[in-house]
């Protein structure tokens, strides 16, 4: 049985190890309100509001909560990702690998030049418990963060009805070498294919083994795999080049964060077409915009921010660099921010 | 029919984006295409589209018949258009010197036993083993990408390919 997304490498239940600093359930919501250090989190019916210290008192600042849901599922199943997750211009985390800073205002350049800016630094296992515990209280029941806005409705607006458990509880498959191989994450077999492919032909390589050498050649249709989907905007490693990984994924309506790159990485359009607005890093001031369609290859550079905007879901191959000592090396100036020089 | 159509391209048809600079150098994007690329590729050119330091993703164009090549780490192909067979062997002494990355071409034909074949339609990937002897076949221009290290058979063609 293919494992979706939702259910992969899950971990079981089991109480928090760490105090998370929560309210009781508001009388009117039925929303906790919860803090993290000196930042505060309260959700209303159709906001988060966020707020943090300043030389002025208290800011707060209002992101819609599906929004923020969907941006902080991302942050929670990718371990906060390769560098910086921003929610919006606003507030958001940069991963320091192994902790983890929150910030509001310090990379939006008004805010942080006029002294309005705040951020506060975590142990990331802290962190994430209070980042999960937000969503399993924040997700009404029939609301997946991780699904296209059609296929998943408008049950996140409103007081507090229910949970979503199932669709919360995600990790990213880990993937060793290649989907399919023994010992490896499993194929989508199983799993229906998505509205948006039913289209995508579904047969399977043809692989002609000659005795003796059973297990040692291997092939699996990619876009069938990824037809499969549960989730949008969530990649997945599919195959493993010492530490190149090609991490594809399906990408529907808008990608949740603002990535922030902690170093250059890559994208080949499969299928269909991604628009990214790109910005810069420290202060967001637009920089470019890349349409991409199909057979399209783009870089990233390690300066930039970027957000992309699909109508029709496509299959987006996201490539990555996993060397740990890249951020520093970018960071330091001992690497140039883009990839190549010509 | 399904309300959705899904767009790939091909070497036959295939529609470029577009990279608009705001405040930018464009070259930083090495914006390309892998079927355009393809499309002005003498078979089995392995043409850098990606590179980030040692790592690359190659655009091949596959038609005919390649040599046999091998490598001594995992490399991975996914095919973009076309139909591209991979057959597998043995390289018995005709292998490559160790300790070299990226993909390298035999000295001549695998002198050990045949390990079989693979047969890829677009969006199939194959995983090249490191170690085995492998060669491309492909009874009409098919284009596919591959993951592998910088190799000595890897054209980096940058200011010809990306737009700038």
């Amino acid at each position: 049985m293919a494992m979706p997304e939702s259910q992969a490498v899950r971990r079981p239940a089991k109480a928090p190890e760490f105090k998370v600093v929560m309210s009781e359930p508001d009388p009117k919501t039925g929303f906790r309100a919860f803090e993290l250090g000196e930042f505060h989190f309260l959700r209303d019916e159709y906001f988060v509001h966020v707020s943090w210290p300043t030389k002025r008192g208290r800011l707060e600042h209002r992101i819609s909560a599906d929004a923020f849901l969907r941006a902080l599922m991302r942050d929670v199943a990718w371990g906060f990702f390769y560098g910086w997750v921003n929610f919006d211009a606003m507030f958001g985390s940069r991963n320091l690998y192994g902790r983890v800073e929150f910030f509001a205002g310090r990379y939006h350049e008004a805010y942080h030049k006029a002294g309005l800016s705040y951020v506060e630094e975590f142990d990331s296992p802290f962190a994430m418990a209070t980042c999960k515990a937000i969503l399993r209280d924040w997700c009404n029941a029939g609301f997946d963060p991780f699904a296209a806005p059609e296929e998943t409705g408008a049950s996140w607006a409103g007081t507090k009805k229910g949970e979503n458990i199932a669709a919360i509880e995600r990790t990213r498959v880990a993937t060793k070498r290649m989907p399919g191989l023994f010992g490896d994450s499993p194929l989508r077999d199983d799993l229906p294919v998505n509205r948006a492919f039913a289209d995508v032909p579904q047969d399977e390589p043809v692989i002609e083994v000659e005795p003796g050498f059973e297990g040692k050649l291997h092939g699996f249709n990619l876009f069938k795999y990824l037809s499969r989907s549960d989730v949008t905007w969530n990649p997945s490693v599919t195959s493993v080049c010492r530490e190149s990984l090609f991490c594809p994924t399906t990408e529907e309506y808008i990608l949740p964060i603002i990535h922030g790159n902690d170093r250059v990485e890559w994208f080949v359009q499969l299928t269909d077409e991604i628009e990214w607005e790109v910005a810069d890093k420290e202060t967001g001031r637009p920089r470019a915009r890349v349409l991409m369609r199909a057979g399209d290859v783009a870089s990233m550079p390690a300066d930039i921010r970027h957000q992309g905007f699909a109508t029709k879901r496509s299959m987006l191959l996201v490539w990555e660099n996993a060397r740990m000592d890249l951020p520093k090396l970018y960071e330091t100036g001992q690497l140039k921010p883009y990839p190549v020089e010509f | 029919m399904g309300r959705y159509t899904t767009v790939t391209g091909s070497l036959d048809k295939f529609e470029r984006g577009q990279l608009t600079i705001i405040d930018d150098d464009p070259k930083h994007y090495c914006y390309s295409n892998v079927f355009e690329v393809a499309s002005k590729s003498k078979p089995y050119d392995k043409i850098a589209v990606a590179r980030n330091l040692e790592y690359v993703i190659e655009a091949i164009r596959a038609e005919g018949t390649s040599d046999w090549l091998a490598c001594n780490h995992d490399e991975f192909v996914v095919v973009m258009d076309g139909e591209v067979t991979v057959s597998f062997a043995e390289p018995g002494d005709a292998a490559p010197p160790q300790g070299k990355d990226g993909t390298q071409r035999l000295s001549g034909p695998p002198k050990g036993r045949k390990m079989g074949r693979i047969h890829l339609k677009r969006g199939h990937q194959a995983l090249l083993p490191k170690g085995a002897a492998y060669q491309f076949s492909a009874a009409r221009p098919s284009v596919m990408i591959q993951q592998t290290i910088l190799g000595g058979l890897t054209q980096q063609k940058w200011a010809e390919i990306c737009t700038s």
